[in-house]
């Protein structure tokens, strides 16, 4: 008990260390602007990067249509904050998205995740692409040409608090019961349902954790980029979260949160060299592949617990 | 002594291949019965078929549970695990990637609850459950003498140990019925000597049935009070082990024809 507080406090510190420093980076002005959007950017991208983590790397199961929820959110906020710009329905508007995803990550799932390997993978993609065609073709959505003059109220201390909730509730699921019957479907399927683990309710439960998160983080980008297009959540932005996932390490939260920063610098640097910029992130996505196959963090964790006890050799549970 | 589990004319064809031809047995309360024949007999098959890994073709298996006979047949494997069968594999299948910690605790889950509010956001009462079980998981662990290996990865562990584990993970799961599928597989005589104590121990102190499909006659011979025979996917005898040692069909079916 004392333990666990003492460790939950570190990262209570880390969090409001984080925030302050970046309060203060933003007033001395070393962060300008195009700075603060890559920072926005990144945190966005974490969000995104944590929910799909967890139904890859965690559930074992192989989603490719992480966009089409993030869509559901992108879309339930521009629609509720274009009607009535108050920040109350903005953060309304959060809970509808995700309740919605909810439901369609329930819809999709069902019959989905019943499926293995490539062709969950097939199926989840085509599940978002209906997503996006059903966007498309809406007039409350104003169809392919999408929403403009959406308000902001995603200012970057609202999304750094929706990393912190979204991600301390993934983390906090992992190592619980659930989590443990979800890590052990992807060990072993056939083992854990004969230990007495009911195999798809537990699929079926971290398909729909990540996809309220995906739904937050499109709620996030919709108020924060101001404007949004059904093309905005193709099969491209997911797997460019897939990439993300993959690249900090199937399996570890922290290399989720450790590659979308090094995308979103990598990114933001090769802003000025125009076309080359794809074939640099390209290099890059290929060296790191080759050099480090299992992702910068492998399956490894920050954690308190193996920081303060060094001699506990194994990754310790976050929080 | 009563009947816990009931198997009647159960037949399982794979397309025109029947693996499994109209098997009748019985397990009784605190027994442990071994289950044997030469290679691709429907040993396996059987185990799969009575934990519900696969659907039988025709016939009954029904569960003396705690409030009446249940119907295991077609019956999703976790709901049968659930009802308190649990088993262990020819082909060890741990978490392998997890610690050994966390092999036990999964396989605990269906004996306690955490809800969802609770485990995210860290309410006491998740500290007090996890505490708890996780209590419960190393002492059944100390009695298996695994206490120190609590953190090491499933794989990394030794072969010998490997097997242990899915034994220990297959009581966590507090069974009425425990299946063993070749437990000695591959062990040198003294683990096999090891395992055989281990068995009894399991048997003695959880006081619950046991069903073990084993090649080593010893250690059949030594553990089973009863034993059924199974050749080309029916049973060809039943009996103690000393009936089965005279038994004429069974030393045809391993030996051979007499010329």
């Amino acid at each position: 008990m004392k333990a666990n507080l003492k460790y939950n406090i570190c990262w209570l510190i880390l969090m409001v260390a984080g925030f302050y420093l970046m309060n203060a980076l933003i007033l001395v002005g070393v962060i300008d602007s195009f700075l603060e959007n890559m920072v926005v950017t990144i945190g966005i991208n974490i969000i995104l990067a944590v929910g799909l983590n967890l139904v890859i790397g965690f559930a074992g199961q192989f989603s490719l249509g992480h966009a089409g929820f993030m869509a559901v959110g992108a879309y339930a906020t521009s629609i509720m904050i274009s009607k009535t710009p108050t920040a109350g329905v903005f953060y309304l508007s959060i809970i509808v998205g995700v309740i919605i995803a909810i439901i369609a990550a329930l819809i999709v799932g069902i019959p989905t995740l019943r499926l293995r390997g490539d062709y969950l993978a097939i199926a989840t993609m085509g599940a978002a692409e209906i997503i996006r065609i059903i966007i498309n073709n809406m007039k409350m959505t104003n169809g392919p040409s999408g929403m403009f003059n959406i308000p902001q109220f995603a200012t970057w201390p609202v999304v750094y608090i929706m990393v912190c909730v979204t991600t301390i509730i993934v983390v906090n699921f992992i190592h619980s019961r659930g989590g443990r019957a979800a890590l052990a479907v992807r060990e072993d399927e056939i083992a854990a349902d004969s230990m007495g683990i009911n195999v798809f309710k537990w699929k079926l439960a971290a398909f729909v954790i990540g996809a309220a998160t995906a739904a937050v983080a499109g709620s996030m980008q919709a108020s924060y980029v101001q404007t949004i297009a059904p093309n905005n959540f193709n099969i491209m932005e997911s797997i460019a979260i897939l990439i993300i996932v993959v690249l900090g390490g199937v399996g570890s939260i922290t290399g989720s949160f450790v590659a979308a920063t090094i995308l979103g610098i990598v990114d933001a640097a090769l802003q000025s060299f125009g076309a080359l910029r794809m074939v640099i992130y390209a290099l890059v996505l290929i060296l790191i592949m080759i050099f480090k196959p299992s992702g910068i963090m492998g399956a490894k964790e920050l954690s308190f617990k193996r920081l303060f006890n060094p001699k506990s050799r194994k990754a310790g549970a976050k929080s | 002594m009563t009947t816990l589990l009931n198997v009647e004319d159960l037949i399982k064809n794979f397309g025109g291949l029947t693996a499994v031809s109209d098997v009748n047995m019985h397990l009784n309360d605190d027994e442990l019965v071994a289950l044997i024949g030469p290679n691709g007999a429907g040993k396996t098959t059987l185990f799969n078929l009575l934990t519900g890994v696969i659907v039988p073709s025709s016939g009954s298996i029904t569960f003396r549970g705690s409030d009446g006979l249940i119907p295991l047949n077609g019956m999703k494997a976790y709901k049968i695990a659930n009802l308190g069968m649990a088993r262990t594999f020819q082909n060890i299948r741990l978490f392998k990637e997890l610690t050994v910690l966390d092999n036990v605790l999964i396989a605990m889950t269906a004996n306690y609850r955490e809800n969802f509010v609770q485990s995210v956001f860290r309410l006491p009462k998740f500290y007090k459950t996890e505490a708890r079980i996780r209590q419960e998981a190393i002492e059944l662990l100390k009695i298996f003498d695994m206490q120190d290996d609590l953190d090491q990865l499933a794989k990394n562990l030794p072969y010998g140990t490997q097997r242990r584990l899915e034994i220990v993970r297959g009581l966590a799961t507090k069974p009425k019925i425990l299946f063993l599928d070749e437990p000695a597989a591959g062990m040198n005589p003294e683990e096999t000597a090891d395992l055989t104590r281990l068995i009894q121990q399991v048997q003695h102190d959880f006081h619950i049935t046991v069903l073990l499909i084993e090649h080593d006659m010893s250690l059949v011979m030594n553990l089973a009070s009863r034993i059924y025979v199974l050749d080309h996917g029916s049973l060809l005898a039943e009996g103690t082990p000393k009936e089965i040692q005279n038994n004429d069909a069974v030393i045809k079916a391993y030996l051979g024809e007499e010329a």
